[in-house]
């Protein structure tokens, strides 16, 4: 597979450096609250609320929330996608709201939304979005079906218009635009949400593949406990914008005294895992 | 290859992804876009077929016809360039590619210009075949026409367009909904101004002073001459076109870039629906 390897002077400081250093961590969007009526003033709503954590380079971390818990806000400012009310957030060392360019040659993602030009082919995607990271339509021509190939995209549909493939084939494709530019940090947002339970197991290999022929660091989030459990060194809990812990399994299920991550996490909030109907849960759900 | 050449040589090829994804936009789409050119043309026979009813000698009426067919077709080339412009950043917002190309290491300035880049090469395939087309059916003769000139002139306003269609295509960002067509309301305002099918003197004095930092009145006046008269590439003309490139490129990325820290303060990237 071609590979776009960091730059000269990049290659000691990602030895040196965690891969994902934050600290006190902030972002608070403001919203109309529409029980005020027409003429309500927006309200500051915080969707991440300080929250502090590392992740050693290799390593595999998995953050669990419920919808509205601020995973995707969390992912979306370590990819530059967002700027941050307050605290800091370091990427092998670079600041990731001011040394943004050094940051997107080493970071990609996954989100729950494959986000493609449905008009386009899976092969003209991935050409369009690897030439951004400087791959010629030579470089392409060979990679791009070897990456298909691997997240096992059968390679008489390349050249079908994405609108024409299931919801799996696209979080395939998705996987395979990510992979293709080889980033050292991989953010993986809800990577298997909607998929058949077949697709889910290809995309969990996948990510297993990943992780142990490629020296990417992983920060997957996700509300699906099993998914944590199977894949993660580490994991944590974001409840409402805050992390409440972020460790080993086995080392939550000793400080709850519990057998699951679900029973984990009732223990944490005095919540049940997947109870989201509150207004206030709602409410955050917007933009978190 | 130093690291200066390494990222001058990926930003290139990121360019030519731009182009790129817009031709294969573009194929997907060509059936609709020969509909739109049927719409185009029977705008701007609208138009040119007010020199006919003007009961003038021949001479005259082809003279009044070919000025109104070229205010007619810069019209239409400026609204390619800027619908393209804005429509993609729409575009890429709705389908939610906006964060992947947003995430990317390229720079805003090259991601731009190559929208702009392609809008123009495919504004001027359209601006041609809309002017021959309209010229054959309402008979213009345009025997001393110098379209070397007039092409020239336009690829040299084009410069201080892309400027303007950068500044338009913040639009969606700030507006997802109802941005993308206030781009209309620029070209409108530009091309008012600029004296499109009328000469800028008949304008109000204050409107005159605007029509001077339009680049669209360098553009009409030159193409004109070249066209009507057969007249060279003017100095005269080519001059402001430079100057107005020159601030119309740093001012709209310099635009677009603070529209871009609105939408990411406030998560607006994120698509919606």
């Amino acid at each position: 597979m071609s590979t776009l390897a960091p730059s000269t002077t990049e290659g000691p400081r990602l030895e040196r450096e965690p891969a994902v250093e934050v600290r006190d961590l902030r972002k608070t969007f403001r919203r109309r609250d529409h029980s005020g009526g027409r003429f309500a003033r927006k309200r500051p709503w915080p969707a991440l609320d300080g929250i502090t954590f590392t992740i050693a380079r290799g390593e595999c971390v998995a953050i669990l929330g419920q919808n509205g818990s601020g995973k995707s806000t969390l992912v979306r400012l370590l990819s530059t996608l967002l700027l941050e009310d307050g605290g800091e957030a370091r990427i092998f060392g670079h600041d990731a709201f001011r040394e943004t360019s050094a940051i997107r040659r080493l970071v990609n993602r996954v989100s729950v939304e494959a986000s493609f030009f449905k008009k386009m082919s899976a092969a003209e995607n991935l050409s369009y979005a690897a030439r951004f990271y400087g791959l010629t339509p030579r470089q392409t021509r060979a990679a791009v079906p070897e990456i298909l190939a691997r997240v096992g995209f059968p390679p008489e549909r390349r050249r079908e218009s994405m609108e024409h493939l299931s919801r799996g084939m696209q979080q395939k494709v998705a996987l395979a635009r990510a992979l293709l530019t080889s980033p050292v940090l991989l953010l993986l947002d809800e990577p298997t949400t909607g998929l058949d339970p077949r697709s889910k197991l290809e995309v969990q290999d996948f990510i297993r593949q990943v992780r142990a022929e490629h020296d990417a660091t992983i920060l997957l989030c996700t509300h699906d406990l099993a998914e944590a459990e199977t894949l993660a060194e580490r994991v944590g809990i974001l409840d409402r914008g805050r992390l409440l812990f972020l460790e080993p399994v086995a080392e939550v299920k000793r400080r709850f005294g519990v057998e699951t991550l679900e029973a984990a996490f009732f223990a944490a909030t005095g919540r049940e895992f997947g109870a989201e109907d509150a207004e206030d849960d709602e409410y955050r759900e917007v933009f978190a | 290859m130093s690291e200066y050449a390494v990222e001058l040589r990926n930003q290139l090829v990121g360019l030519f992804g731009i182009v790129e994804r817009n031709v294969y936009l573009t194929r997907r789409y060509i059936l609709w876009d020969l509909a739109f050119m049927v719409w185009t043309i029977a705008n701007t026979l609208t138009i040119v077929f007010i020199a006919r009813a003007a009961h003038l000698p021949p001479a005259r009426e082809n003279t009044l016809a070919t000025m109104l067919l070229v205010g007619a077709t810069i019209w239409a080339f400026l609204g390619i360039i800027f619908e393209f412009m804005t429509e993609t950043v729409a575009w890429e917002r709705w389908e939610g590619t906006i964060e992947y190309t947003f995430m990317a290491p390229l720079s805003r300035l090259v991601h731009l210009v190559g929208q702009g880049a392609f809008a123009v090469l495919y504004g001027l395939i359209r601006a041609a075949i809309l002017f021959v087309v309209v010229a054959a059916f309402i008979g213009i003769h345009a025997p001393h026409a110098n379209y070397g000139a007039a092409l020239a002139l336009l690829a040299l306003a084009s410069l201080s367009f892309i400027g303007v269609g950068i500044m338009t295509s913040v639009l969606p960002l700030i507006s997802p909904e109802k941005g993308a067509q206030l781009g209309f309301v620029a070209q409108g305002v530009m091309l008012v101004v600029s004296g499109v099918y009328y000469p800028v003197s008949v304008m109000p004095e204050w409107m005159q002073w605007l029509a001077k930092i339009s680049p669209a009145t360098y553009a009409l006046r030159g193409d004109r001459a070249s066209i009507v008269h057969g007249s060279g590439l003017a100095w005269a003309d080519a001059w402001p076109l430079l100057i107005i490139a020159v601030v119309a490129t740093p001012l709209g990325l310099a635009i677009f870039r603070a529209g871009e820290r609105h939408a990411k303060r406030h998560g607006k990237l994120k698509r919606s629906g």
